[in-house]
């Protein structure tokens, strides 16, 4: 996993909220196999509609997604996360997200960002005036700003600490877990002989 | 101070602790499927690792398979090669699965139970979020992505951070012909599809211990519909009736211990939630959902509601949007809402006793004209079951199709899905645009629901039909 730190990109508002993760990739695109290549995939119910967010010119090259509350809540599919990724997406702010969405976030590289609906909306302001601009988000400080001057905004967004570091050191789960084998032996060695085994 | 059902359960699985640092939790059981499980395996492959607990794992197909034509290859390609790539997987890390053409195969939240293999006091995951449905034995169980099932293959255990706790009390019982799942759809529209987020939910109070096995189960599946992290119930006789002779629950003396450790897997008098919703049982009824989440529910009794209903102005414009995708005026009655298909199945309502409760309803009755009934057990034992009690039979005399197990037009991944524009009274638990397919309108319903509806071709319950004669 690369390491993430701070991000500076076009900021796209995507101004729904519950968009569930039959949105953001529909059951049709999880028969694949491979990892990678969701790009196409991304949001496909709507990418035919020209008023959809990514179908404007300015939000082209758009790394950071501003979504309303309950983004990516419903099914398990990792390949939500993917498919965010392979698009371009590094960074999603909302207000709240689905859970199990926000620790694949966490698993893949995607930074998920809780911020205040508050603050969502004065993105979306923001943005809804200077189509195209761009957002930072740092995970060092735990910040997001936007705009300048007097519009300035600049406000913290909430991450786990566990998982903040693991994005900022880019590191791998299952190394960090192997590395406690000891402790998986000793506890195996005392599970009562009643649990059931599949073999 | 005492504690919670959830605390003594993860506090039994803790393997390893610190500060700062999400505890490490052993999983008892872990259950594969087709379509979460191919990254998973391939990354493993490329880091040479290998599965450390086959004898915990277990895989089935089911979101991706076919229900017709089961005797011939898959014909979709795509769909052909990610089963095939489960099957060669299985057979290289050692798991064992239970293919298309098995007694055993079936929606991966059902056969799990079935086998015996869903214990009380237990940690379950599956790369699928509805694996809350296990709770209802008073495990711990949770879905999980793709990078965790690796996790799991890799190590047996997944790094979690400890959720806070919630009761949900359900007091009264439920009023004759109002089902476990008018209960959680009750629930989603007043606590809302956020409401469970970061909590465990302990579903308690006398409508919980008055529902059978299967009525649990249907409410514990639902609990990822309001966020949250997972849903349990306390073991008691009926948890113990239905895992006893079960092929994988323990026997004799190990019998004996398992249920005196499951006998203390119960929420002390002196602990405390972090939250509580309660609710009275004897006031629901037949519930419909009218949206596009499963949280935009009415009364079947009541009509559409106006985006004026809602004080919050995103609830207003999810209301519009919703409206607008699902067709509806506000105003319209629930039961003057048409559909053109019903789907009894998926893992939410697809086991022996909704089958047995929709096939009630349907006996001496036909589907309307211009309807069309998909019955869609969730295993292959469920299908068994069913047509030794002769209710395949009953379905195929009304005029619905009788098809083999799986996941079916609950996601419409294989070819049973909705056109667009098509509407569907479905039992499956999510109605999220194009879900059951692209442009499809989904309303979730329970199965006497879905079967009365069939019969009379708008949204309607047993009470809405003309006796049989
Ligand atoms: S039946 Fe539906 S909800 Fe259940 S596992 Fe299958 S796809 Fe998921």
């Amino acid at each position: 996993m690369e390491k993430f730190t701070t991000h500076t990109g076009v900021a796209a508002p995507l101004r729904s909220s519950n968009v569930d993760t039959d949105q953001i990739i529909p059951a049709v695109y999880l028969k694949r196999v491979a990892r990678t290549g969701f790009e196409d995939a991304l949001f496909a119910a709507w990418r035919d509609d020209p008023d959809f967010v990514l179908n404007q010119p300015e939000y082209a090259g758009s790394t950071v997604l501003v979504a309303g509350p309950d983004f990516g809540t419903g099914s398990s599919r990792e390949h939500a996360v993917w498919a965010l990724m392979d698009y371009g997406f590094r960074v999603v702010i909302s207000s709240r997200f689905g859970d199990i969405f926000r620790t694949n976030s966490g698993k893949a590289g995607l930074l998920a960002a809780q911020v205040d609906q508050k603050v969502v909306q004065r993105i979306w302001d923001h943005l809804a005036e200077h189509p195209g601009a761009s957002v930072t988000v740092d995970l060092e400080s735990r910040t997001v700003r936007a705009g300048e001057g007097v519009e300035a905004i600049e406000d913290s967004f909430d991450i786990d600490d566990y998982t903040r570091w693991r994005l900022m050191e880019g590191l791998d789960d299952i190394g960090i877990t192997l590395g406690h084998e000891d402790d998986i032996a000793a506890f195996e060695a005392t599970r009562p002989t009643w649990k059931p085994a599949t073999l | 101070m005492g504690k919670t059902l959830a605390e003594k359960v993860w506090d039994e699985h803790v393997v390893r602790s610190a500060a700062n640092e999400p505890d490490l939790l052993f999983i008892d059981l872990h259950l594969v499927h087709e379509v979460t499980s191919p990254q998973a395996f391939e990354g493993l492959r490329l880091a040479g690792r290998r599965v450390r607990r086959p004898d915990l794992t277990i895989a089935t197909e089911d979101h991706n398979i076919p229900t017709v034509d089961l005797d011939k290859p898959i014909a979709d390609p795509v769909s052909r090669t990610q089963v095939e790539t489960l099957r060669r997987n299985a057979e290289e890390f050692g798991v064992r699965l239970h293919a298309l053409g098995d007694d055993d195969q079936g929606i991966v939240h059902i056969i799990g139970p079935q086998l015996g293999l869903t214990q009380p006091g237990a940690t379950i995951v599956c790369g699928d979020s509805h694996t809350s449905t296990h709770g209802a034995f008073g495990a711990i169980a949770f879905g999980i992505g793709t990078s965790e099932v690796e996790h799991v293959l890799a190590t047996q255990t997944l790094p979690q951070a400890k959720p806070k706790t919630m009761a949900v009390t359900v007091d009264g019982s439920l009023p004759e012909g109002v089902t476990a799942k008018d209960l959680v759809l009750t629930l989603i529209a007043q606590v809302g599809t956020g409401g469970g987020q970061g909590y465990i939910v302990e579903y308690r109070g006398q409508a919980i211990r008055e529902l059978s096995m299967e009525g649990r189960m249907t409410i514990c599946n639902m609990s990822i519909e309001w966020g949250a992290k997972a849903g349990m119930v306390a073991p008691d006789q009926t948890t113990f009736d239905y895992v006893q002779g079960r092929p994988s629950a323990p026997t004799g003396a190990e019998w004996d211990a398992a249920v005196e450790h499951w006998r203390t897997l119960r929420t002390d008098d002196d602990a405390v939630f972090d939250e509580e919703v309660v609710l009275d049982a004897s006031t629901m009824t037949p519930f419909v959902t009218w949206g596009t989440n499963p949280g935009q529910g009415v009364p079947l009794g009541a009509s559409v509601p106006a985006p004026e209903d809602f004080e919050e102005e995103n609830d207003q414009v999810a209301c519009r949007k919703a409206l607008s995708y699902m067709d509806l005026q506000a105003g319209t009655p629930m039961r003057d809402v048409a559909v053109d298909t019903v789907f009894l199945g998926s893992c939410t309502n697809a086991r022996i006793e909704d089958l047995r409760a929709a096939a009630d309803v349907l006996r001496g009755r036909s589907v309307a004209e211009d309807t069309r009934m998909l019955v869609v057990p969730g295993s292959v034992r469920v299908r068994l079951q069913a047509e030794d009690e002769g209710l395949d039979v009953v379905f195929k005399d009304a005029g619905a199709e009788w098809r083999g197990a799986g996941c079916s037009m609950c996601l419409g991944m294989n070819a049973d899905t909705l056109e667009p524009g098509e509407r569907c009274a479905s039992t499956s638990n999510r109605n999220f645009e194009g879900r059951q397919g692209k442009g499809g309108r989904t309303h979730l319903v329970s199965p006497l629901v879905a079967a009365a509806t069939a019969v009379r071709g708008t949204l309607s319950s047993p009470a809405d039909l003309a006796p049989v004669e």
